[in-house]
């Protein structure tokens, strides 16, 4: 395995850092969020990462996809998350992708897999019911009933839950909260549901999702019956090193918004860049951003080539990811003064996008908790 | 790729047919305890013969540093042979027994700034294991700010006349040679009047003292030097420009130092091979395959998430290629400071057993591990201190202003 991006991943990454310097810097974000934008990420916008290809690397050519592999994929969230550019690209382009291309049947990759390549759906994953993510305690119920199951429970923060048109739901088929067993995968689409818009503190596209006596055919099954837990959380892996990605990108951003500053801001007659106690903390900063850098290429890579190490990897990312974003976001606008706490400065835009992002399959905590488990202590 | 077939075949028959039964893996698998690692130089002693037998067939074929070319005495192989030589030298679970200062600080700068009459006499007797060096940087006025060295070399003609004193000098008391800086420009800029050069220490005049840690004993010494004649061609580079050779060598040793990060990387300087996890199962006790004190256990996993993503890092920078020492001063101070971090995390999970220091009522390992974490605290000092690493990340890395 080796840590390096390959030609391929390199392209991609650099259009992708045009792509977001010029179509979504961060007043494009800003303008959504001013404008009260319905789904907080904009059409046109998603337009062009479809053209560009973006929306099918994770999906096999004979669906219309590049299949050009996770390491691809998260080097285009990560310059996204430079400039916080909101997309269906997380929720569809990664988890939609992957969870339609791994666990489908083939009826349901003819049906979906195109659609998703062509931009014409957008997709989203309902996991979590409360407010810490524990797939193991899905407590949504799915019962039987001849040729359907019907559904009923809750679920919380749903990525793009607010505009997405096909909605992945884990329910209990059998079992008792706490077993990873007795766990399935469906397909819902989004007219059988009730969903409610959440607004979060990084004004981002979530919904909670009501299931009140929701019939799904059994045709809507994604994966084996019962083997939902196992499939959900090799699913989870991906969307967790994914958005490990894309914190990672903003981390750089803010980081570097934040050394600018540095080396401009003037006191007491001098850049505020000169004094050590600043410097210092700076230098640490770049350390553990560059751990977090061979954390989430170890996790991609390992990802692509197979891994057996993957769920390690996995966590890894994901906790150090966090961690690394909580630390520099934190540092940002404590270096920025009085303008760091402004609306009117964009630093506080990283700040709040990382707590959000801590949150979304399993803070940092969490990762850690199984990280230790899976090592053995 | 022939070649390189062949290069295996022959390193193969090569190693099966020179490295002694006691250097390598049994006919069971099971490696050797411990291949004796010795430091070579005039007066070497080895605890068992065969490491000598070993030393001295690596260091004829120059295998001790493979890819210095075989006129200065190396292997002369590409960085593939090399691979091979590694991976095939790895199959039968053997290594080098050398451990050298020579190979690590002062072959890299040699070759990079000594002349050719230089190279020939001292690398083939580093290679070979027949001259062991110490390093003569840091002095009681010079620590981190080493530019301020006041160690004089006099200009008298024929020879240079040395006079001052260097401290920490690791195993000065064992050391054939010294490579030292040394001020030759009195009067001109702190940077701009250091050279450096290389002593002979039974020269008259070099004496040395050992320094008293307090982990109790160490490798560290005072060195004298009083009136001592160095001959001129003895001098590396150019008189003066001795301060680029000495960023140089710590480049080197930076990146040796931050090895000591990674667990089970143990080589001396307080590295310890014990398995934290182990320890802290062992001690606090086991429920259901964890830690049986969660607020420890949330420590260690911490502990070991950084481990993991510091060793991916080392892996990242060896596959980018020639980056690395850019950031070695990153290396150097996540390096060590996990290494201290570490065995912190080591005495406490052994309690009581953890601070013990002498006497029957503890185990070797126990009072061992008490005199490794006190090492360890050195660490973030010797080679430049965490503090200096990150003035050296903030100005050279991220271009903060002085």
């Amino acid at each position: 395995m080796k840590l390096i991006l390959n030609e391929e991943e390199l392209y991609l990454k650099e259009t992708a850092k045009n792509f977001a310097e010029n179509s979504t810097p961060v007043n494009h974000f800003r303008s959504l969020r001013d404008n009260d934008d319905p789904q907080l990420w904009s059409e046109d916008i998603w337009k062009e990462m479809v053209a560009l290809g973006w929306s099918s690397i994770l999906i096999p050519e004979e669906y219309g996809g590049s299949d050009f592999g996770l390491t691809g994929i998260c080097a285009i969230l990560q310059e996204c998350g430079k400039t916080l550019a909101p997309s269906p690209l997380f929720a569809t382009g990664v988890l939609g992708a992957y969870a339609l291309t791994h666990f489908g049947n083939d009826a349901q990759k003819s049906e979906y897999l195109p659609k998703i390549a062509s931009g014409d759906i957008t997709t989203a994953v309902a996991v979590d019911e409360s407010n810490h993510h524990n797939p193991s305690l899905t407590e949504t119920s799915a019962v039987q009933d001849g040729e359907n199951f019907i559904l009923n429970g809750k679920k919380t923060l749903v990525v793009d839950g607010a505009s997405a048109d096909i909605i992945i739901v884990l329910a209990r088929t059998s079992g008792n909260p706490g077993e990873n067993t007795g766990l399935t995968m469906f397909l819902v689409d989004k007219k059988d549901l009730e969903i409610k818009k959440l607004s979060m503190a990084d004004s981002r596209n979530y919904a909670n999702i009501y299931l009140d006596n929701v019939t799904v055919s059994k045709n809507n099954i994604l994966g084996d019956i019962e083997a939902g837990g196992d499939s959900m959380d090799s699913l989870l892996d991906v969307g967790r090193i994914a958005m490990a990605a894309e914190m990672l990108g903003s981390t750089e951003a803010a980081f570097e918004t934040t050394l600018n500053y540095l080396k401009e801001r003037k006191q007491f007659g001098v850049e505020i860049g000169s004094f050590q106690a600043l410097q210092h903390r700076a230098a640490q900063m770049f350390c553990e951003i560059e751990l977090t850098k061979s954390a989430v290429m170890g996790a991609t890579k390992g990802a692509d080539e197979n891994s057996n190490d993957l769920q390690r990897l996995a966590s890894l990312s994901k906790s150090i990811a966090g961690d690394t974003f909580h630390l520099v976001s934190n540092e940002s606008v404590q270096m920025h003064g009085g303008i760091g706490v402004t609306d009117e400065y964009d630093i506080g835009f990283y700040l709040k996008r990382a707590r959000v992002c801590e949150q979304i399959f399993g803070s940092s905590n969490f990762h850690k908790e199984r990280y230790a488990n899976l090592s053995g202590f | 790729m022939t070649d390189l077939n062949q290069f295996r075949e022959e390193t193969k028959q090569w190693l099966d047919e020179n490295c002694p039964p006691t250097m390598r893996k049994d006919a069971k698998g099971i490696k050797p305890k411990h291949i004796d690692e010795v430091w070579g130089g005039r007066n070497a002693k080895y605890k068992n013969p065969e490491t000598k037998i070993w030393l001295d067939k690596l260091g004829e074929k120059g295998w001790t540093m493979p890819t210095v070319p075989s006129e200065y005495g190396g292997g002369g192989l590409s960085k593939e042979e090399t691979k091979i030589l590694q991976e095939e030298m790895m199959a039968i679970g053997t290594n080098s027994p050398l451990l050298s200062f020579g190979i690590w600080m002062l072959a890299p700068v040699l070759l990079e700034y000594g002349n050719e009459e230089q190279k020939r006499e001292h690398l083939p007797r580093i290679i070979k294991g027949e001259i062991r060096w110490c390093q003569g940087y840091s002095e009681p006025g010079s620590g981190s700010d080493l530019a301020s060295l006041a160690t004089k070399a006099e200009d008298m003609g024929d020879h240079y006349l040395v006079n001052g004193q260097k401290v920490w000098t690791s195993y000065a008391d064992k050391a054939d040679w010294i490579f030292a800086l040394v001020r030759t420009g009195p009067k001109e800029p702190k940077h701009d009047g250091i050279s450096f050069l290389l002593i002979d220490m039974k020269t008259a005049g070099v004496s040395t003292k050992p320094i008293t840690l307090i982990s109790g004993k160490s490798p560290f010494c005072e060195t004298f030097f009083d009136d001592v004649k160095v001959p001129k061609e003895n001098l590396i580079g150019d008189l003066n420009r001795g301060w680029t050779i000495a960023k140089a060598l710590l480049q080197h040793e930076r990146k040796f130092i931050s090895s000591f990060g990674l667990a089970g990387a143990g080589n001396g300087s307080g590295s310890s091979k014990k398995d934290l996890i182990g320890l802290a199962k062992s001690h606090y006790g086991e429920t259901d395959g964890k830690i049986a004190n969660d607020f420890f256990r949330a420590e260690v996993a911490n502990h070991k998430i950084k481990e993991h993503a510091f060793g991916l890092t080392l892996q990242r920078a060896g596959d980018e290629g020639g980056k690395a020492s850019a950031v070695a001063s990153m290396f150097k101070y996540y390096g060590t400071e996990h290494n201290k971090e570490r065995h912190e995390l080591m005495i406490a999970a052994s309690g009581k057993a953890g601070v013990a220091w002498d006497g029957n009522e503890f185990d070797e390992s126990e009072k061992n591990l008490t005199k490794s974490w006190l090492r360890t605290k050195g660490n973030s000092i010797e080679g430049g201190t965490s503090e200096v690493q990150l003035n050296v990340i903030s100005k050279r890395v991220l271009g903060l202003p002085s």
